[in-house]
């Protein structure tokens, strides 16, 4: 049977890790609106996998630090900006995936495919790349654990936490930097340009079914493993590509309930 | 001796280019009930926000209870306009309230026992005690303010400070309000911001009118004048003193 391949089990375990770490900060990205910035956070990640690849290092540990640090850039410069906000933001979101293209480009010898990268290929995850996922888990389980009202309390009223002393400019950087982290975990599962799908999906879904954030997370870590599991099975027996699949997969039964829910509520 | 809590002396403020607020000058004491009016665009807000610490103003000197605003904010309990609220955002009335004291809490940020009965009290002022589980989308627009002036109570302010609190709100429901105001005040300090002068100037003990400059009326005795040159023509005025209006006419 297949499940007893080594590159099958990797799937399946990079599928879970993603949707745990998804479920924790797209909950944030929903509730927050932060949608656009981290559409903006993923894609300059891909400056960092070019400048991985560049330099012989692997890439998910480049793209860590370079989307932290472009990820914090964003913060300081969307709230220090009065206005034109979204410019900015695009500017970055430009900048960072021309800065990986032009960075790979100069890569002496073998070129690797971009597509694995742009649009995920969860089969070849290797055991590494788990292990990073898995620490990266760790690191957002751990922070948002621990500073839990803290972010509850800023994601709802930024002004009034700032008037009651919670530091808001090192809360949201804190905030976007484990956007970051989450869609290097996402990288190698459905690649940088649909990380914003399985950042918003799983949430949206699970917000349809409770009205508290703890309960929003829990539920979209568990709709976005079925998610996962449902599109890599589904990837892998029509022999279709993961990450497109997972995405579809994750967009039709969020419309589907959605539609659903609203024809009982009408009824 | 009365003590100061606000002192705003030749304040500015300009947004690019655009001058905002212009030389404002204001005294707030520890007894003080006051409503500050204005058009929309006045710089009503952003004077709030001055007084909070959120903006720095471009020129003169702003302390709260004698310190700098970014300390001594800790003193007051902000109540934002409860209509900007994300009414879809999966917080129940509880965790709001509890919110209020985030401020006091350790480097976990966990609630303590204190904090619990604080806000159970606050919500018990408010009378909300029975709506702790509902989530803030489930509430009325009157519930909702109650929710976030609970919230402001639950930091044990010295000085409340209510933006546009009775906007959308009806006739009967604005009276209760003010009442209601009128008992806390003997306990803290109250500014409230609003560009409604209906029923404002027969509660509060001072007023101040603001566009752009601040005029304040120690006594309520707000002349004419100032309302034409506030609001541009003549508006409905207030029997000074009498708790009804009286509509002024026109002058031409």
């Amino acid at each position: 049977m297949v499940f007893q391949y080594a590159f099958f089990q990797n799937a399946v375990m990079a599928g879970i890790f993603a949707a745990i770490a998804c479920g924790v900060i797209g909950s944030y990205v929903v509730v927050k609106r932060l949608v656009f910035i981290s559409g903006g956070i993923s894609h300059a990640a891909f400056g960092g996998i070019g400048l991985g690849l560049f330099l012989g290092y692997n890439p998910l540990l480049t793209a860590i630090i370079f989307s932290v640090f472009s990820s914090s850039i964003l913060g300081i410069i969307s709230k220090k900006a009065y206005q034109r906000e979204d410019t900015l933001i695009g500017a970055m979101w430009a900048i960072g995936m021309a800065f990986g293209i032009f960075m790979i480009y100069q890569t002496p010898g073998y070129v690797p495919d971009l597509a694995s990268y742009l649009f995920g290929n969860i089969l070849t995850v290797s055991r590494i790349d788990i292990l990073i996922m898995i620490a990266l888990n760790i690191i957002i389980a751990l922070i948002v654990f621990i500073r839990y009202n803290e972010f509850l309390a800023f994601s709802f009223d930024e002004e009034f936490s700032e008037v009651t002393n919670v530091p808001v400019m090192k809360t949201y950087i804190v905030l976007l930097s484990l956007v970051a982290l989450t869609v290097v975990v996402l990288v190698s599962v459905v690649g940088i340009i649909l990380a914003m799908a399985l950042l918003t999906l799983p949430a949206a879904t699970a917000s349809l079914f409770t009205n508290s954030l703890k309960k929003m997370i829990i539920f979209s870590i568990l709709i976005g493993i079925g998610y996962m599991l449902l599109g890599i099975g589904m990837s892998f027996f029509l022999n279709q590509p993961s990450g497109a699949t997972i995405v579809l997969i994750s967009g039709i039964s969020y419309l589907a309930i959605l539609g659903i829910k609203s024809l009982i509520r009408k009824s | 001796m009365k003590n100061e809590i606000i002192r705003i002396e030749h304040v500015s403020f300009d947004y690019g280019d655009h001058r905002v607020l212009e030389n404002i000058n204001l005294t707030v004491y520890e007894e003080d009930f006051l409503g500050i009016i204005g058009p929309n665009g006045g710089g009503k807000s952003t004077l709030l926000k001055i007084i909070l610490g959120l903006l720095n103003p471009t020129e003169g000197t702003i302390s709260l209870f004698d310190k700098n605003p970014k300390e001594g904010r800790k003193y007051v309990g902000y109540v934002p306009q409860y209509t900007l609220v994300d009414r879809n955002f999966p917080i129940n009335v509880e965790q709001v309230i509890l919110s209020g004291r985030i401020g006091h809490t350790d480097f976990l940020r966990r609630y303590s026992g204190e904090d619990k009965k604080i806000a159970d009290k606050a919500m018990k002022i408010m009378g909300i005690g029975d709506l702790s589980n509902i989530q803030i989308g489930k509430l009325s627009g009157g519930q909702l303010q109650r929710v976030l002036i609970a919230r402001a109570l639950a930091t044990e302010p010295k000085l409340l400070l209510l933006d546009e609190p009775t906007s959308n709100i009806d006739v009967q429901a604005e009276t209760d309000f003010y009442d209601f105001l009128h008992g806390l005040s003997e306990k803290m300090a109250i500014i409230l911001v609003t560009h409604d002068t209906g029923a404002i100037s027969s509660h509060v003990k001072t007023i101040g009118c603001i566009n752009k400059t601040l005029h304040y009326h120690g006594e309520k005795n707000i002349p004419p004048k100032v309302f034409e040159k506030l609001y541009g023509c003549p508006i409905e005025l207030i029997g000074h003193g009498i708790p009804h209006r009286v509509l002024k006419e026109h002058e031409d």
